[in-house]
């Protein structure tokens, strides 16, 4: 469904429920690259100037059905990727990508969105060559969404499914879908597994050795603003700290 | 009861039912009358007896906005307008269509998904992404295409609202200035119409008459329909 990756760039992505972890995980990766002198950039989903209006005020009037969701968050998609994703994997970057179109697959299926459907409308986009699932039981992910934030949203907490009159019920009932969906993808596209209940520095670890892994040997476009003394590529001693 | 005739996924989390109503749509390139004509139908059914309702095109209070602002900007990608323009095709299917379909109307959409198709294809969007994103569509009692000469559809525009950049294609850079690109993109759209015609059975009008006589052409079919439909509703009592 997805297209092979023919760009001289690389893609990598991280998943997983709200709760996870993985922004934490995705931003530390993506200062560690810049030390190393590569060209990263940073993408996320839900970004784009040009959608943003349409979809905070279809939020706010709760006007959104299942398929409008999934259609204007896949148009929000579509202008980063045309904008932006695509033409810096075509230079040679490399991307990071807080949510790919896994996110539209287990959210939108879980709205009661046809996969098939969804899955072909985002088959523009290019397969990752990492996709790191942060995985975490509902329980943890749910504790620490809860206690983080002071109120849940209407939408992300599925309030427009109807599982449930109270909102934080609705979130957890919500998120068992989701995880399910997801739980589901890691055969189907070669998801990496990342436990996330363990600690924040011992998951880096694993993901910055899995993105080595990746860019070794690879040379991608070259960063004029490269910080003096990086360690690139000298791999053996690379990842300090 | 068997469901509601979609052509491909539709809304598998909704319990749609067949419906009472009747979807007629009119398609057809830029300045091909189709408004006009639609003001005239709803004026005729009206007083035949028939509730109706009218929408078309980019109408969602969803995306009208939104759209808007991106079709007036520079930065806005094929993929990305192709986008926009299904979620306002999706928002007033399932907000209004549907239910004054389930509501007995009569539905005149002016226009509906096959114009953007033609736009999509002539962009490089691919055929068949589209096809399956239309999947949600319902299957509409009947589709007139308006068809006309392209050389009469710039005179009829030149001589109406004028000629606009994205009607004039100009985003293709087909030629360097607005009337020949008008030509070039309207040939191009054509094509693109006549290839859908084949593929959803459209039931092709002559639009380079006078609107007279387009509006007749247009009463016979309609009358076939919902004549068909009459004698289909009263039998089983």
């Amino acid at each position: 469904m997805l297209k092979p990756n023919t760009t001289k760039g690389k893609l990598i992505v991280v998943e997983g429920i709200d709760g996870s972890g993985k922004s934490t995980q995705i931003d530390l990766l993506f200062k560690w690259l810049q030390s190393q002198g590569y060209s990263v950039f940073f993408s996320e989903w839900n970004s784009s100037p040009l959608v943003k209006s349409t979809t905070k005020a279809a939020k706010k009037e709760k006007s959104f059905t299942p398929t409008t969701f999934s259609i204007l968050h896949c148009t929000d998609f579509a202008d980063r990727w045309e904008n932006s994703i695509y033409p810096l994997l075509k230079a040679g970057a490399i991307v990071l990508a807080d949510r790919y179109v896994f996110t539209a697959f287990a959210r939108d299926v879980a709205r009661g969105v046809d996969p098939e459907w969804v899955r072909n409308m985002y088959s523009f986009a290019i397969k990752p060559d990492a996709v790191l699932y942060f995985r975490v039981p509902l329980e943890v992910a749910v504790e620490r969404i809860t206690a983080a934030r002071a109120s849940l949203k209407y939408y992300e907490a599925g309030m427009d499914l109807n599982l449930s009159e109270n909102i934080n019920e609705s979130f957890k009932l919500f998120q068992g879908k989701i995880l399910e969906q997801y739980d589901q993808m890691v055969d189907e596209f070669g998801l990496t597994l990342i436990d996330g209940t363990q600690p924040v520095k011992d998951q880096q670890k694993k993901v910055r050795a899995l993105i080595k892994k990746i860019l070794r040997g690879w040379e991608g476009l070259p960063n004029p603003n490269k910080p003096a003394g990086s360690a690139r590529p000298a791999a053996e001693t690379g990842g300090k700290s | 009861m068997k469901g509601a005739n979609f052509y491909g996924a539709g809304f598998p989390y909704r319990d749609i039912q067949q419906l009472p109503g009747k979807l007629i749509v009119l398609e057809g390139t830029d300045g091909v009358g189709r408004s006009t004509q639609i003001k005239l139908l709803r004026r005729w059914l009206e007083d035949e007896g028939y509730a109706v309702s009218d929408t078309g095109l980019t109408r969602s209070a969803l995306t009208a906005s939104g759209l808007e602002a991106a079709k007036s900007g520079h930065t806005l990608g094929p993929l990305t307008l192709s986008l926009f323009y299904l979620a306002d095709f999706a928002d007033r299917l399932e907000n209004l269509i549907i239910p004054a379909l389930q509501a007995g109307f009569v539905v005149l959409s002016d226009r509906y998904f096959y114009s953007v198709m033609a736009r999509d294809a002539i962009r490089g969007v691919d055929k068949s992404w589209s096809r399956q994103l239309y999947g949600i569509a319902l299957r509409p009692d009947l589709i007139l295409y308006m068809k006309a000469d392209v050389p009469v559809l710039a005179q009829r525009l030149i001589h109406g609202r004028g000629l606009n950049y994205w009607e004039a294609g100009m985003d293709l850079h087909l030629a360097d200035n607005m009337y020949d690109s008008f030509l070039a993109y309207q040939n191009l759209l054509t094509k693109e119409f006549d290839e859908l015609a084949l593929t959803y059975n459209f039931v092709t009008v002559d639009a380079n008459q006078k609107p007279d006589t387009i509006f007749e052409d247009l009463k016979v079919h309609i009358l076939e329909l919902l004549h068909n439909r009459l004698t289909k509703t009263k039998k089983p009592r």
